[in-house]
């Protein structure tokens, strides 16, 4: 149901990607206003999740202790995966944003021969979403060669990277195959894992199938259905520095990649709305980014009334007197 | 309204900001996002061996045919309905430096311009000459 549902939204878009890349009106609809709204609602729909977390107050450290606590100084403490210090949850966030070190360690529960529970290792899923993030980052970062002129040098190191082998021409990139086995591996994953299947959602799906959108119409640009990429860079330039896109200009922009840009917008509008939004989130989760100190510090509840206390020194202070007249032992003499 | 640990969640905001809008920055910083290439098309022009358009969008994979069908076949001339195409008089060879430079020999005003633009680095070079006009 799910997939369905996902599937019709991404047929939608793609359709309406597809009829604007040959309705002059709609194209410039497309390509002129929509990017900013797409841009606008990225930015500020982000930073307003992340003021939302940001305000909820965090009392007490709720840490996952994925190793010994700190404690006797005979017992080794393991210092990333139960960090008490900033330092500590610093490295941790770093292996977690990284290299995804909680994801390396998954493990599936399988029945085998139909009786026993088997609980072993899974490292599939560690291995396809990290080569699914990298790629897509290391892409993006390439896509600078169109976003600005002149081109800043990191663009040039990493195609020179990233099309290594110098198979083909256009040269292969490796993140290009990359991508594209992380994100059909992922959503496989969740049409014929049964056990993932009946969780998956089409908020599941969908982003899944955008992405895919986007990865398979930029390969099919870059290796099959040439498009003119001088007039795509004139675009994104002006785009990218508020500069009018006169209408000779959008005419020399072909329908696949006019489909390419809208699945683009089409996940930036998305993005803030979604599960997507753990690109930020993943910084501000609380199990993951706190260092276990609940016995070292004292975390007060901010939301507490503030009671009025009277200490037992303040105790004494007053009954002092009274309390030495009674024979009551004080701390404090006089 | 209190943000927790407000420094270190706006620093990673500023951080997230400005590293995403930065080619609109780099684009407003500099006089250079308005240069667009300027192709230098030869005077005495006779056809070219396809359209334009083709070239435009093509051109490489037309030249690794040729690779592979001069270095991996050993057929060297370029065949059009059946007779070889010919520039004054000479056969015409599938060669970067016996065709396409005979018209286009200025590659700075030529290759280089949306190559450049586009950040594009052809292997071209690694074995062939290149031209003068355009040495680096």
């Amino acid at each position: 149901m799910g997939l369905g549902l996902s599937l019709l939204y991404f047929i939608v878009i793609l359709g309406l990607g597809w009829i604007a890349g040959y309705l002059p009106f709609m194209k410039t609809i497309f390509g002129t206003i929509l990017p900013y709204v797409a841009l606008l609602l990225f930015l500020v729909g982000i930073i307003a999740r992340i003021v939302r977390w940001g305000r909820s107050p965090v009392p007490f450290r709720i840490t996952t202790t994925c190793g010994q606590e700190k404690s006797l100084p005979w017992i080794r403490q393991n210092k990333l995966d139960n960090p008490s210090s900033a330092l500590g949850a610093f490295g941790r966030m770093l292996l977690e944003v990284l290299f995804f070190r909680s994801l390396f360690r998954n493990t599936k529960a399988e029945f085998k021969d139909n009786e026993k529970l088997v609980y072993s290792v899974d490292k599939w899923l560690w291995f396809f979403s990290l080569a699914f993030h990298w790629s897509f980052l290391i892409i993006f970062l390439r896509h600078f060669r169109f976003f600005t002129e002149p081109i800043p040098s990191f663009v040039t190191f990493l195609q020179n990277i990233d099309g290594f082998f110098q198979v083909g021409l256009p040269i292969i990139y490796i993140t290009d195959v990359l991508i594209l086995a992380g994100l059909t591996y992922l959503f496989l994953r969740r049409i014929f894992d049964s056990k993932v299947k009946i969780i998956s959602l089409p908020s599941d799906y969908f982003p899944l199938l955008l992405i895919l959108g986007i990865a398979v119409t930029g390969v099919l640009m870059r290796y099959f259905f040439k498009t003119d990429l001088v007039a795509v860079k004139e675009f994104t330039v002006s785009i990218l520095s508020f500069q009018p896109i006169g209408s000779d200009l959008l005419a020399k922009l072909s329908p696949l990649f006019i489909i390419h840009f809208t699945f683009v917008c089409t996940l930036l509008i998305y993005f803030p709305f979604s599960k997507l939004v753990h690109l930020g989130g993943i910084f501000l989760s609380p199990t993951r980014n706190l260092a276990n100190n609940n016995r070292m510090k004292r975390h007060v509840n901010p939301w507490n009334y503030d009671v009025p206390v009277h200490t037992y020194e303040e105790y004494e202070e007053e009954f002092r007197d009274k309390m030495i007249a009674a024979g009551i032992p004080v701390e404090k003499e006089e | 309204m209190k943000l927790y640990d407000g420094w270190k969640i706006i620093l990673g905001l500023i951080v997230f900001v400005g590293f995403f809008t930065l080619p609109i920055w780099l684009n407003l910083s500099s006089a250079q996002s308005k240069v667009k290439p300027q192709l230098v098309y030869p005077k005495d022009a006779m056809q070219c061996v396809e359209n334009k358009d083709y070239m435009n969008h093509y051109h490489m994979d037309l030249l690794n045919f040729w690779r592979d069908s001069v270095v991996r076949m050993n057929v060297r001339y370029i065949v059009r309905n059946g007779t070889v195409l010919t520039h004054n008089g000479e056969k015409l060879e599938m060669s970067l430096t016996l065709a396409c430079l005979k018209c286009h020999s200025n590659k700075e005003q030529f290759c280089d311009q949306c190559h450049n633009y586009l950040d594009v680095k052809p292997y071209c070079w690694d074995c062939h000459v290149q031209p003068k006009g355009g040495l680096k």
